[in-house]
Parts: C-alpha cells; structure tokens; sequence
C-alpha cells in the first residue's frame, strides 16, 4: 500500500486521462467533478483502502461510497487502475449493457458499494455500512465522498447529526470542495458560510487540505485514519477545482456536465502530457 | 365475542420473534412507541438504531446495512415513509436491498390525528417501484405472520399497518397465510369482494347483509398487493363474474387499480372499486371516518350489487 508522492501523481494524471477520453467519447458525463477528486480517489485507493480487486465482493471489505456519483468516470478511473474493471471497460460509459453506467451502480460495477444518482443519500449508506460493521465487529471502514453543492440537500444533515449521536468513528467522509456545482458557483446558488464550523457544530472531527496536493491529500488521509476523537466520525475538506487539470474546463461552470469537443479532447491530451503540441 | 386487536401490535410481536436471528436490526424514527418497535427496543437495544426525526436518513441507513448482510426493519408512520419515497425509490429498490419498510397509521380510519396522518396514497407509490413487495394485512395475526416471512425475502418491502383494532380473523390459522396469496374468507358465487387491510373485515360484513337478500360474496383478504395473485382473481373472475375491491386508500393506484391492471389484461369481469374517493380526511373516530369516505360495510354491499347489475 505504500506509494512515493510521484507514484500517486502519475497514478492521478493517468486517471485524468481516461476521465477526458470517457467523457469524450460519449459525448456526455461530468469531468469537472471526476478532475477535481481524482487525486484524492487515486490517494484513498492506492494506500488506504483495504480492498481486493479479485474478490471486489470480499464481506471485509472498506466501503467506498460515491455520493456524488454523477463523478463517476473519476471512479471509473481508479476502479480500472487498481485493477477492479478493465480499462477496455471504460469504453462501456454510458453505453447501453456496459458496467460503466452513467452514474456509479454497485449492482453494474464490479468495486462499486453503492449505486448513487440522487445527491444527499451516500452519507446516510455510508452510516449504515459503519453501524453494520460495528455490529460486526469489524475494523473496516466506511469512506464517502460528498460534494459540496450537495450540502443543500438537507437529507446530508439528518446524517451528519445521526452519525455523531451513534458515534461512528469508523465513518470517514471526504469533502470534495470544488466550489461549484450545475448550475453556477455554489456562492451563487446557495451561500456556505463557514464550513468547517458546520461539521464541527455537528460533532465531527475536520480538517482542511488542499485536495490537488498529495502530501497534504497523504496528511489528511492519516487524519481520517486516526482523527482526534477516534469515538466521532471524521470529515476531510478537500479544497479543489473544477476541471482541475485540464486550463480550459478548470473553475469553468460549463464543464460540470458537458463534454469536451475533438478540438478541446487534443488540447486536454496535450495539457496531460499524451501527445505531443 | 370476536377478539380485537391493532395490526401495528402484529408487527411489534413479529420483531420481537424474529430477533433470534442476529442480522435482524431495527430502525426508527421517533415514532418506535406508535409502530410497536418498542418492545425490540426495550430487548436489543444494541440492534436498534434510532435516527431521530429523520427519516429519509433511515431509509438509506437500512439501505447500507443490507448491502453489509443485515435485515433492517425500519418503521414510520405511513404517511412518513412517504417522505422518504425517493430515497426507497434509488436506495433501495434500484439497487434491490431488503429494507423492509413498514408504515403504521395508514388509512383514515386513523381517526383523529386528522388529514396529515391519513396516508391514503402510500399503497400507491410502493406499488409502482420495481422489486418491492406491497402489504397490507387485516389483522394482528396475519400481520405477525407475514412479517415473519420477511426475512427469507430477500427483496425490499412495504407493509402498511393500521393504529386502532380491528377485528382478529386469524387466531389458530398461521399457517395458512403465505405473502402473494390471497386468502379467501368466505365462498360465494354472485359477486366477490376483494380487500386490504381494515376493510377486509366490513367487506365481511357486507358479505352478511347480502347474504339476507339472497346474494351469496366471496370475501378475500388481499393481504399482498403486489405481486398480486391474479390466480386468484381468474378463479373468481369465472366462479363470481363480478368484482368489487374495498379499501381505505385514495380510489386511485391502491387494491383496485391492482385488480383492475390484472383483469383488463386477463379474465375481464365488472368491476366496482371502494375506496376513499380522491380527497383527503379530517378528525374523526375510526368508524365515522369509514362512512364519512363512503367505504364501510353498506358501501362495499351497495358496489357489489352494481357490480352484479353490470355483469
């Protein structure tokens, strides 16, 4: 599980090249939120998830929850890295019968541990998933990645209350705050006001990072692991951007959910390194 | 003197029973001393999982741990399970975990809480999900008996329960109720009345009354909505040639649009459908509610000589 900083970046730059050729080729999806959470998703599963690839059903196993799961050729990427799905798969994003349906799918995709869609519900899978570990005793985790337009969606707060009260350390959440979601800026669809005072009021332990620096991305990954309060689950706030990654989709509303043309697809192999200018 | 009972007291005692086996947890929301969770409670609180007022929370809570092997058993009022229909709808049936949902207080016959705690529409949407099994049974046994069931499932489900007593039908026959199998009461050839839930009883009634006019019903309890036994429904399309449901659910999408999907498509035969005629309740007692909605006993006789007049 032990990856150098330059393993996991390449790990990322890798995945971001299969984000831009799935959303390209189907001329549909969501870069901007699978570029924005990919180097923690690289992160969280080259060196934390204790998952095995070969047996993606395997009862033990860390679950992983997707909640904003229009993201999904993010978690795409990395389910081929790591060896879940073949990257001959990818090519079956939103086509009709492929394993890579539109929004993640656990009962399509091999690796996936909820079958996502409707923001403000994986927070509350995830819940279950810890209380069902704890029952069974186990140490395995639950991680979920939320997004944060999807704050608004006040089914996230029933959760975020409940998880606390049952004191579910072993409930691990990550923030990928990207800063905007469909229809603009959230600023602009709905104010934030102080984050991580929210959690916090909440009874989480949090932190913040920025989520495209894998150091910081490796420190606060420690911190879900071993928080302060081990009894209160954990939130990691991921400072990120939209698109990050490729200069013409980066903090640019308009490639939340709309593919890049031939012209913009070379442009982004170029930005990735694949092809030469 | 016909014992009487709540079907809510069914369910309570089923947990209670089915707690021997260790997967099966419990899951509230505020509201574990009205659908009888309590006595799981009170006996395995490790396995109860209260999620406060919250309760799309507690659907997806369910959701996550039959994906981890558990068999939850989450129970609101019914008109509360509606607020949650979308997390049912994409976390639950989609991915086909076996949540099994139960809403108490369903009906009007819910009495004086008034309109905002009379579902009237709850059997409706369950019953357009895909996966989910719809019940509604008559009484406390039935009720017992067919959540008993539900652990070998191995789908989602929605049971609707009801507050106030009805009549037991079932003392000593256990046995005989099986989910997706209509039990048939009492045999006639002029008219069968199908229903659900609390009516199954007045639809006895009705049954009655009409015998002293000479017309001999078939009553059936219609416990399981969906999948419905249209078996059943055949045989008494051919052995009645006329039908009537009888429901204390809105008109619209419950036991009668049930039974109308299955003889349209099969064995046709009139069709007279008691139900709350697409309008929201008040306050009242039970029974008041029954004639104020138009669906008691003497309702479901009239509707079944209509039924017989069009054959």
């Amino acid at each position: 599980m032990s990856k150098t900083i330059e393993e996991l970046e390449e790990i990322a730059r890798k995945c971001r090249v299969e984000i831009v050729k799935m959303v390209h080729r189907a001329q549909a999806g969501h870069p901007g939120g699978s570029l924005s959470e990919i180097d923690l998703l690289a992160a969280l599963y080259a060196t934390r998830m204790r998952v095995r690839p070969s047996d993606p059903n395997w009862s033990d196993r860390d679950r992983f929850i997707l909640s904003k799961g229009h993201a999904s050729p993010g978690m795409y990427a990395i389910l081929a890295e790591m060896g879940f799905i073949s990257h001959e798969d990818l090519k079956s994003y939103r086509v009709l019968g492929g394993v890579c349906q539109g929004h993640v799918d656990m009962k399509w995709c091999p690796g996936v541990d909820f079958s996502a869609g409707s923001l403000g519900m994986g927070l509350s899978f995830g819940m279950g998933c810890a209380s069902a570990a704890r029952l069974d005793k186990s140490d395995r985790r639950a991680f979920v990645m939320i997004g944060d337009g999807e704050m608004q969606e006040g089914s996230v707060w029933e959760a975020a209350m409940a998880a606390a009260h049952h004191e579910l350390g072993n409930l691990k959440v990550i923030l990928d705050r990207n800063r905007i979601q469909n229809d603009d800026f959230c600023e602009e669809q709905m104010r934030m006001f102080d984050i991580p005072a929210k959690w916090k009021a909440f009874g989480w332990n949090v932190k913040e990072i920025d989520g495209h620096n894998m150091n910081e991305i490796m420190e606060g990954l420690d911190f879900l692991e071993a928080p302060e309060n081990s009894n209160g689950p954990s939130i990691l706030i991921a400072h990120t951007i939209k698109g990050g990654g490729i200069s013409y989709m980066e903090n640019n509303p308009s490639f939340h959910g709309a593919a890049p043309n031939d012209e913009q697809f070379h442009q982004a192999m170029i930005e990735l390194g694949e092809v030469e200018a | 003197m016909t014992r009487m009972a709540a079907t809510r007291d069914g369910y309570g005692q089923a947990l209670l029973d089915l707690a021997d086996n260790e997967k099966v947890v419990v899951l509230e929301a505020d509201l574990g001393k009205s659908t009888k969770s309590l006595h799981f409670r009170k006996a395995h609180p490790h396995r109860t999982i209260s999620c406060g007022i919250g309760e799309q929370n507690m659907l997806l809570v369910g959701a996550g741990l039959a994906a981890s092997g558990y068999i939850p058993f989450a129970s609101t009022f019914a008109i509360f399970t509606e607020r949650a229909f979308e997390q049912m709808r994409n976390g639950v049936a989609r991915p086909n975990l076996a949540v099994h949902l139960c809403g108490s207080h369903g009906g009007t016959h819910t009495g004086t809480d008034g309109s905002s705690a009379q579902s009237i529409e709850d059997l409706a949407v369950f019953r357009t999900l895909p996966n989910v099994v719809v019940m509604h049974p008559c009484d406390d046994v039935s009720t017992r008996a067919l959540t008993m069931q539900l652990p070998q499932l191995g789908k989602p489900s929605y049971m609707r329960t009801a507050r106030n007593k009805t009549p037991v039908l079932y003392d000593g026959r256990e046995n005989e109720i099986k989910i997706g199998k209509g039990i048939v009461l009492r045999e006639g050839h002029d008219v069968a009345i199908i229903s659900c839930g609390v009516l199954v009883s007045e639809s006895l009634k009705a049954a009655e009354a009409l015998a002293e006019e000479g017309i001999n019903a078939t009553v059936v309890d219609m416990h399981t909505l969906k999948p419905i036994d249209g078996e059943l429904i055949d045989r008494l399309v051919s052995q009645c040639g006329a039908l009537v449901t009888a429901e204390d659910h809105n008109v619209i999408g419950g036991l009668g649009s049930a039974v109308a999907e299955h003889i349209v498509a099969n064995s046709f035969a009139p069709l007279e459908m008691v139900g709350v005629p697409d309008r929201f309740g008040e306050s009242g007692q039970a029974d008041e509610m029954l004639e104020v909605m138009g669906i008691s006993a003497p309702y479901i006789a009239k509707a079944a000589k209509q039924a017989i007049s069009r054959k």
